[in-house]
């Protein structure tokens, strides 16, 4: 695997020939940009990581970009920090590419006045008159049509003749700003009506309205997120950018069915039935008796079973939101490596990639 | 050395202490962390105003705040005759706070050129870092009335949901430092250029500016921000000196830090940046509030014997279903808590000064004040999770 390097190869015969074998059909056919958003602390970086391995599978090649300047894609792939480049980062299953991007807001202006002014040597000028900081962080919404203009140019660049990804995925910012960070041309517009900006604004937004662009939304099973997930759905589809998925992260195993559930939750679960049980394989000792087993088993499942009934009640709150749903396992080791190929074998599973 | 408890109810009845600021990355439970300490303060006898940012609906519901008034509002039902203290709360209204400022500053006139800018609109509305400059000035128009009247005597503020969990200390300064700057100087220069040299050195650069500018902006961007440049003049300085002065007040003696994460591996790193940087800027830390920690289990049962016993269960038929179930449940459970207790004590082995405190998870949300108020009681009683021996 190259350590690094500034753009792919160009046109791999293998990978090519491999991209034309029969797989088995997406719910996402046809979309070459997937935004993955998500209230924070859901896991959102990881979902998106999960979801480059699986679109990448059987030698296709992805782009997974983070714009938040978090290295948590670094992190999650478990890599040096990553550069203002595009880096080979894992194989996926059946042999396909992920590549990683960390986009730096100040380093895309550079190379957006490079690309559509050929004013790159300007830039250290207008650095030190505090100009490109200006844009990138403070002027409203120049920053966010940088980041999305170079998820852009990452989804239509081609070279002889094919694009260079057949997928680009965008870790976004959360939930709460994802459509004002989408909504560039709006955000913009309140700037400049007219002008360069303004369009290069109204070619994203073309993008990130067509069906080439899918806004997944990651959620857990809590009320908090659960809220934020319909209040951005909402949003989304009133400023009419499209959503794709809603991905359930970090469930739990239920390790009571229904009506266990209900007797943990009365109190009523069989503790003589479970005493026999303890007995039978030899459980409980002076220190820790069996009656002391008996009463802590009941008192985890009892928290238990009251989480997973509002885990049923928030289930069904994003099931009614009509948007495909795809659910991955908490992992209870931790989300390492082996960890995101597990949840990318999910995603593929469940008609995700 | 090991970890001390973070002593939140010594914390919150130090008088000596007026600004309390939660601060840690999205999704820990900060704006909870901050309310539950704004009851709990209230009922050790503070007068208490609880600055949230964006609170979700039913947090806010439970402070009765129903509307973005930009004022704090008593919440009835917290502290009483006994204790003395009282509880009241807000939301920021970032553009709002922003209109006050120039309110305050400039004449009615000038005031409306500035308002209908669409320049200013934009940075009112929609400026990145705009947010946490109007928390901290709400923070410090809130801590200035603490002399005047006696309504409170301590400002617990929720910070913004950033991109950083830093940006609340950074943004201030760099609003301040680009309204004050070079720039802006540039921006103003036709509008107040004074003698013949400067006018010719300033329009040289200028032109260059104004040049790359309209290229990528367009000319009518450019008539804003002159327009806004020669409407706000005044204030300029101004902005920059108010950045400084809640930068000195945030590392003075009467206010205290408290970082919130949750046990898991981004939460933990943020928090660690945010400890270095205050550290760095000699900022006061009274400590970590680790929220969502796994209980723990109250007998000595590994997961490993947890798992074998009920594997042996599974192969004798479903009689004994149930029980292998929930040994199953408790493994699963002694194994989060101790992956839990491994992050956490990376985190303590790294920062040994840091006061912790870990708050066992609810089974449910917070959805009004009597929970507030056992999370309060559980930030005081706290869970044993980094403090016994594993």
């Amino acid at each position: 695997m190259p350590s690094a390097a500034t753009s792919p190869p160009t046109s791999d015969q293998n990978r090519v020939d491999a991209r034309t074998d029969s797989r088995s059909e997406s719910d996402w056919e046809g979309v070459r940009l997937h935004v993955v958003t998500g209230k924070g602390g859901t896991g959102k970086t990881t979902v998106a990581g999960a979801l480059a391995l699986a679109l990448a599978q059987n030698g296709r090649r992805v782009l997974v970009m983070e714009v938040e300047g978090r290295q948590g894609l670094a992190q999650i792939f478990d890599t040096t920090p990553l550069p203002y480049a595009e880096r080979h980062v894992a194989v996926a299953p059946g042999g396909g590419e992920v590549w990683a991007l960390a986009v730096d807001p100040e380093e895309a202006l550079l190379e957006y006045l490079e690309i559509f002014y050929k004013m790159r040597r300007a830039g250290s000028a207008l650095r030190r008159m505090g100009a490109i900081e200006f844009a990138t962080t403070i002027a409203p919404g120049v920053r966010d049509v940088l980041l999305t203009g170079k998820a852009m140019e990452a989804t239509k660049r081609t070279r002889d003749g094919r694009p260079v990804y057949d997928a680009v995925i965008l870790d976004a910012p959360p939930t709460g700003r994802i459509t004002r960070f989408l909504n560039v041309n709006t955000e913009v517009a309140g700037l400049a009506k007219v002008g360069p900006i303004k369009s290069h604004a109204d070619r994203v937004m073309a993008l990130i309205k067509s069906p080439r662009t899918a806004v997944h939304i990651v959620s857990v099973l809590e009320e908090m997120p659960v809220q934020e997930t319909v209040d951005g759905v909402a949003e989304l589809t009133s400023a009419g950018i499209p959503v794709g998925a809603i991905i359930i992260n970090m469930d739990r195993v239920a390790h009571l069915s229904a009506t266990q559930q209900r007797a943990a939750i009365k109190g009523s679960l069989p503790r003589d039935t479970i005493t026999k049980s303890l007995e039978v394989v030899g459980l409980g000792s002076k220190r820790t008796t069996v009656a002391q087993i008996v009463d802590e088993l009941c008192t985890e499942a009892h928290g238990h079973a009251v989480r997973l009934q509002l885990e049923t009640t928030e289930r069904q709150v994003l099931q009614k939101l009509e948007h495909p749903t795809y659910t991955l396992p908490l992992l209870t080791e931790g989300a390492d490596l082996s960890g995101l190929y597990e949840l990318a074998q999910a995603l593929s599973e469940q008609g995700a990639a | 050395m090991t970890t001390q408890l973070l002593d939140v109810d010594q914390l919150l009845k130090d008088e000596s202490i007026h600004i309390l600021v939660c601060c840690g990355s999205g999704g820990v439970g900060k704006t909870t962390t901050a309310a539950a300490l704004g009851v709990r303060a209230a009922e050790l006898g503070r007068h208490v105003v609880v600055l949230t940012i964006d609170p979700a609906r039913r947090l806010a519901q439970s402070l009765g705040l129903t509307s973005l008034d930009n004022e704090p509002r008593l919440v009835a039902g917290v502290g009483d005759a006994t204790t003395g203290g009282s509880l009241r709360a807000m939301m920021l209204d970032m553009k709002r706070t922003f209109d006050e400022i120039v309110e305050s500053h400039a004449d009615p006139e000038r005031a409306e050129t500035i308002f209908a800018n669409p320049f200013y609109q934009a940075l009112s509305t929609s400026f990145a870092g705009t947010q946490e400059y109007m928390a901290m000035e709400k923070l410090g128009q809130l801590h200035a009335r603490l002399g005047h009247d006696n309504d409170w005597d301590l400002v617990i503020v929720d910070t913004p949901p950033s991109r950083s969990a830093l940006d609340f200390l950074d943004a201030p300064r760099r609003l301040g430092s680009f309204l004050d700057g070079r720039l802006m100087r540039l921006l103003a220069a036709p509008a107040r250029a004074g003698g013949r040299l400067s006018v010719r050195v300033v329009n040289a650069g200028f032109g260059f500016f104004s040049g790359v500018l309209t290229r990528i902006l367009g000319a009518q961007v450019l008539r804003d921000i002159q327009g806004f440049v020669g409407a706000f003049d005044a204030l300029f300085s101004d902005f920059r000196v108010r950045a400084e002065a809640t930068f000195d007040l945030l590392q003075s003696g009467e206010t205290a830090f408290v970082v919130v994460a949750t046990p898991e591996p981004d939460a933990l790193r943020e928090a660690s940046y945010f400890v270095e940087r205050l550290d760095k800027e000699q900022m006061p830390l009274a400590g970590l509030v680790l929220n969502r920690v796994q209980p723990a289990v109250a007998i000595d049962l590994t997961a490993e014997a947890a798992v074998a016993a009920a594997q042996r269960l599974e192969a004798r038929g479903r009689a004994h279903s149930l029980t292998a179930s929930l040994l199953r449940l408790h493994a699963d459970a002694v194994v989060l808590r101790e992956r839990q207790r491994h992050l956490s004590e990376r985190f303590t082995a790294a920062h040994r000064h840091v006061p912790v405190v870990a708050v066992a998870a609810l089974a449910e949300d917070v959805h009004d004040l009597d929970s507030l108020r056992e999370i309060g009681e559980l930030l005081r009683t706290g869970d044993d999770l980094v403090h016994s021996p594993a």
